[in-house]
């Protein structure tokens, strides 16, 4: 029987929100295949936070996986797929899927396919496969030809919802890999935290601006929003690279991918590597002086006019209400 | 500190992607071409290190003779060496990719090894997360991903990457590789002095073989496009009942 493995990830016995995903379109494909599917975490930790999906898996459970470690889960992860001979390994794309799988499909020497948004065909010449993978952040798509005996995919995150946990507490093995201890050369040494509280990526309202702001200080009117409406700021590139903000606030393909309640695009304009890291926001209020700015013309709602006149008089009815 | 950064020949799309009529890639006959974000900050983190610690910055490309256009810029902002790994204009699969670049890494290195190898996180193209590491199992040196912060200590590099709540820290034995992020630097502008540089630079070649991997690239298609009917709440300080209206229904106020 063929068997499918499920990477999901839990960061000391923490699942993240959007951790379950990669099992929406993994169970689809069990029954297609009429395969078997079960889970694979590392640490003990995680059994706890694992045992409600109702699903049968493995534990992985080593002293070098005492944290975060990239190189020694991809060993390990690795052992468990050629002892177990699963053909089928899957994990959510975000980072540390992301790059744990990178790590099992080098060690192995297999293909992997990233960002995978349906697997539209397991029935190819020669046994291979051809699914649907996402490019350049999301703003285009690839058919793709997988061949290979021992499948990699890594699911695009924001692309499944969640399945709800079936009640059963699945049998979690565990399996202690042999792992070298020099390994231990690429595990987490220390955490800082900063935030605490609202941060981009789970705040219900982002307030961000992008080159109509027009200089740093000219944010202050956005964060006074933000404020406001319990929310936080966030930015464009442009806004990134003129030294207006922190990168750490930057929407986009290349800094954080959000999903608000609402988000606030002030004087953005909306090109393909902004859009992808919005596009999954809820509603979209652009504010702008061109009505055929991209972002304006793909927003539900839309201001036109100089943002900061706009935003000023916005903080004031607010302000004004009983 | 002797630095190599492999980066990638991108276009530059503004707010619409086309795709060519065969849909084997994308319409480029208005577009420019750039180098891909998080390595233009990843060359930009070795030229730093190198001021900061001496050595040389090498910057290497597999990509189409029109790919030495990157290679110049990065002279121009401080790269000493540049490295042309010749692959005609077809789609190269992770495994191809790095196989040649291991390849053309071995050929550079000969008996002394670079103390670091930087990549991109992701190409902004094809996205397969994936290049950076395969390399560095290949030469089995120590790798991570999501670099946003680096800095040398003695013979470690001191990794930084984010996490929801702040950032994560890592220490690698060099020679080591990393895979880094927009935002672990601010690229700077070239100067007038850099671009005179950069014309005159010596583009190195080293060849490489293709060997296909187990993945193959059919063809591109656009997203299913949501038609948005925009309902405008007004023009200018008007609108700000609207807007104020909007918060309350979306249950922010």
């Amino acid at each position: 029987m063929t068997r499918i493995l499920v990477f999901v990830d839990n960061d000391r016995g923490t699942l993240s929100p959007s951790a379950l995903e990669a099992l929406t379109p993994a169970y689809s494909l069990a029954d297609s295949l009429d395969a078997s599917l079960e889970l694979a975490t590392v640490g003990e930790g995680g059994r706890a936070a694992l045992e409600p999906v109702g699903l049968g898996g493995y534990v992985i459970s080593h002293p070098v996986l005492s944290d975060y470690a990239p190189e020694a889960y991809g060993d390990a992860l690795a052992q468990l797929v050629s002892e177990e001979q699963f053909s089928v390994v899957i994990s959510l794309g975000d980072d540390r899927g992301a790059e744990v799988m990178a790590h099992m499909a080098a060690v192995l020497d297999q293909p992997l396919v990233a960002n995978v948004t349906e697997i539209a065909d397991t029935e190819g010449p020669d046994g291979s496969w051809e699914v649907i993978r996402v490019r350049w952040g999301g703003s285009l798509l690839e058919r793709a030809r997988l061949r290979s005996d021992l499948k990699f995919l890594t699911i695009a995150p924001h692309t499944f919802p969640a399945p709800e946990p079936n009640g059963g507490a699945g049998p979690l093995t565990t399996f202690v890999p042999e792992i070298p201890d020099s390994l231990a050369r690429t595990r987490v040494v220390e955490r800082v935290k900063l935030a605490e509280g609202l941060t981009l990526a789970t705040a219900p309202v982002v307030v961000s601006g992008g080159r109509g702001v027009g200089s740093a200080e000219n944010f202050a009117i956005l964060e006074e929003l933000a404020d406001l409406l319990g929310g936080v700021v966030g930015c464009s590139r442009v806004a990134t690279n003129n030294g207006w903000r922190p990168h750490s606030d930057q929407v986009g393909q290349t800094g954080t991918r959000i999903a608000p309640d609402l988000y606030i695009a002030c004087g953005i304009s909306g090109a393909v590597q902004h859009w992808v890291g919005c596009m999954a926001s809820k509603q979209i209020l652009a504010i702008n002086t061109d009505p055929e700015a991209p972002l304006v013309t793909k927003a539900d709602y839309a201001v036109i006019g100089d943002l900061h006149e706009i935003l000023a008089a916005v903080i004031a009815e607010i302000k004004a209400r009983p | 500190m002797n630095i190599l950064v492999c980066v990638k020949r991108v276009p530059a799309p503004g707010a619409r992607i086309v795709l060519t009529d065969d849909s084997q890639g994308i319409d480029t006959r208005h577009l420019g071409f750039t180098t891909s974000p998080h390595e233009e900050c990843a060359v930009e983190a070795a030229v730093q290190l190198k001021e900061r610690h001496g050595g040389t910055t090498t910057v290497l490309t597999l990509g189409p003779p029109d790919a030495v256009e990157q290679l110049r810029y990065s002279v121009s902002v401080g790269a000493d060496r540049v490295v042309l790994v010749p692959a005609d204009s077809t789609e190269w699969d992770p495994q191809a990719t790095a196989s040649a670049l291991v390849e053309a890494i071995k050929d550079l290195e000969g008996d002394s090894p670079f103390d670091l190898i930087l990549f991109g996180n992701e190409s902004a193209d094809s996205g397969g997360y994936q290049v950076g590491i395969r390399v560095a199992r290949a030469l089995g040196r120590p790798v991570i991903s999501g670099l946003k912060g680096i800095e040398i200590d003695g013979d470690q590099m001191v990794g930084r990457r984010e996490t929801d709540e702040g950032f994560e820290v890592y220490r690698l034995p060099m020679p080591a590789i990393a895979a880094a992020k927009e935002g672990i630097t601010l690229p700077r502008y070239p100067t007038l002095p850099g671009r005179l540089k950069s014309r005159r630079a010596e583009i190195h070649e080293v060849p490489a073989e293709m060997t296909p991997g187990g993945q193959e690239m059919v063809s591109l298609l656009k997203p299913a496009e949501e038609v948005t009917e925009t309902v405008i709440l007004g023009h200018g300080a008007e609108a700000a009942p609207g807007v104020v209206r909007l918060l309350e229904e979306v249950g922010l106020l």
